[in-house]
């Protein structure tokens, strides 16, 4: 598992990525009651807002962490939107991207460097 | 950035895991176990805020009573004189054009009045009221803590038994080894409950001994409370531009002032007897995404208004909102729609309060 700055996690499956947020993330925001997915085979560049996140407090977007056509997306976060406070790191991953290189996720943060990033 | 005030109970609230966050010039805090299983506790048991971050006055009379309530009853549209000795009452202070300066609750303690205003207003209600009753104006630094929810007067029966008698804006004193206890029965979540204003050393102890039969709220769990109740915040549902009567609080504006000696007595009395051109409302989105604050209101293709304050009710297990809407938009069932991120999604104008009030009358 990778991990970006902005709290993502990054899953190698095959030749998807699939990506979440983390736990972190997900006791940040509080209770998650509202998720908005992107439509399947969109193509989306680096930094691209793709999902919406509401929580009681507040909306904020999940950015695409790296270029890719998004090929699946968590259809079952939309009816319980919960599932991210739940399980951030298991049922509640977001979309699949289908990227060009897998070795674009050398360059995040491994378990041990997004342990200290979170302190 | 100015440097951050400290509640008397900051340590306390560190120590049950409080994320603190600044607010009104407070650090305050904002959550403890999560906005929603706190929401939830309130209305299902007892939940205790710290909100002490709340401006408490004392008006005390310069010749007697019945002047003092004349001289603040020119400030408020409201009625000050009737009020029994030991009773509460909402009030507000409008200016000359007759938007809200704050809301408060004031309070008839016999020999003086008890004010509780806003955070964010306290200095500008002093100045302004100092500016009309002078000296009779003396702040006091209090800790206040709210205790709320169905299970609110058991948590404080055994400390102070006689809250047990007491009705929804009851007002008493109980001296107790936290120190004087100023206690009314009332609060901003729509449950029953008590607001307790104790010395500031007195209220570690105090705050211990309710917690043993109540879970600690923080704001956010304030909010969305009074979201379901309909209640308003000032400086986003009213502020010094919005009436009463736009505000859809002419309730709190007894018959007995509905003929002026207030400020603002223009605008409010013509908006009495013609209604106002926009009214806060109700608002219901449909489907699940949350209408924050700011989002504009559409009646086809024209603006009608704009939230003022939204999210999700945890009791209500749907997005829930208020705002202002032109008064052709303002009927209840009325079909909006509201620009989330770019598109109009459907929003019915709906009742307040979206969850049933439970006061002790």
């Amino acid at each position: 598992m990778k991990y970006t700055e902005d709290h993502e996690w990054l899953r190698i499956e095959g030749d998807l990525v699939v990506v979440g947020i983390t736990e972190h993330a997900a006791t940040q925001l509080g209770d998650v009651v509202f998720v908005e997915l992107p439509e399947v085979e969109t193509m989306v560049a680096t930094g691209d807002e793709v999902v919406v996140i509401e929580s009681v407090k507040a909306a904020s977007d999940i950015l695409a962490p790296i270029d890719g056509e998004i090929v699946a997306v968590n259809t079952k976060l939309v009816d319980n939107p919960g599932l991210v406070n739940e399980d951030p790191l298991g049922r509640a991953w977001f979309f699949k991207l289908k990227v060009d290189d897998l070795s674009v996720l050398d360059e995040f943060m491994d378990e041990d460097e997004y342990a200290d990033l979170i302190g | 950035m100015t440097d951050l005030r400290r509640l008397p109970l900051h340590d306390l609230h560190v120590e049950l895991g409080a994320r603190m966050v600044p607010f009104a010039g407070w650090e305050m805090p904002v959550q403890y176990a999560g906005v929603m299983p706190e929401h939830l506790a309130v209305r299902s048991g007892a939940g205790l805020f710290d909100v002490s971050h709340m401006g408490q006055v004392i008006l005390h009379p310069r010749r007697d009573m019945a002047q003092l309530a004349a001289d603040l009853a020119a400030l408020m549209p409201v009625e000050v004189a009737a009020l029994p000795e030991g009773r509460q009452r909402y009030g507000l202070l409008t200016n000359v054009d007759g938007g809200i300066i704050d809301d408060l609750m004031f309070a008839n303690r016999g020999d003086h009045f008890l004010l509780v205003v806003n955070a964010a207003r306290a200095d500008v209600d002093i100045a302004h009221l100092r500016e009309h009753l002078g000296d009779q104006v003396q702040p006091v630094s209090r800790a206040l803590l709210a205790l709320q929810g169905p299970m609110a007067e058991d948590a404080l029966a055994p400390l102070v038994p006689a809250v047990r008698g007491m009705r929804f804006m009851d007002v008493m004193t109980a001296d107790t080894l936290f120190g004087p206890l100023w206690i009314s029965r009332s609060g901003y979540t729509g449950e029953d409950g008590f607001e307790i204003s104790v010395p500031a050393p007195g209220a570690e102890g105090l705050a211990r001994a309710l917690l043993r039969n109540a879970q600690p709220i923080g704001l956010g769990a304030r909010d969305s409370l009074r979201l379901e109740a309909g209640l308003c915040l000032y400086g986003h549902d009213i502020d010094e531009t919005t009436s009463p009567v736009e505000a859809g609080l002419t309730w709190a504006i007894q018959k007995s002032r509905r003929t002026g000696g207030f400020p603002g007595e223009e605008r409010i009395l013509a908006e009495l007897s013609e209604g106002a051109g926009r009214r806060r409302v109700g608002l219901r989105p449909e489907g699940r995404a949350p209408m924050r604050e700011g989002t504009k209101l559409f009646a086809g293709d024209r603006q009608v208004g704009i939230v003022t304050s939204g999210g999700f009710g945890p009791s209500v297990g749907a997005p829930i909102a208020m705002g202002y809407v032109e008064a052709d938009a303002a009927a209840i069932d009325t079909q909006l729609s509201g620009e989330v991120r770019g598109k109009l999604l459907p929003v019915t104008v709906s009742a307040l309060p979206f969850h049933q009030t439970t006061y002790k009358r």
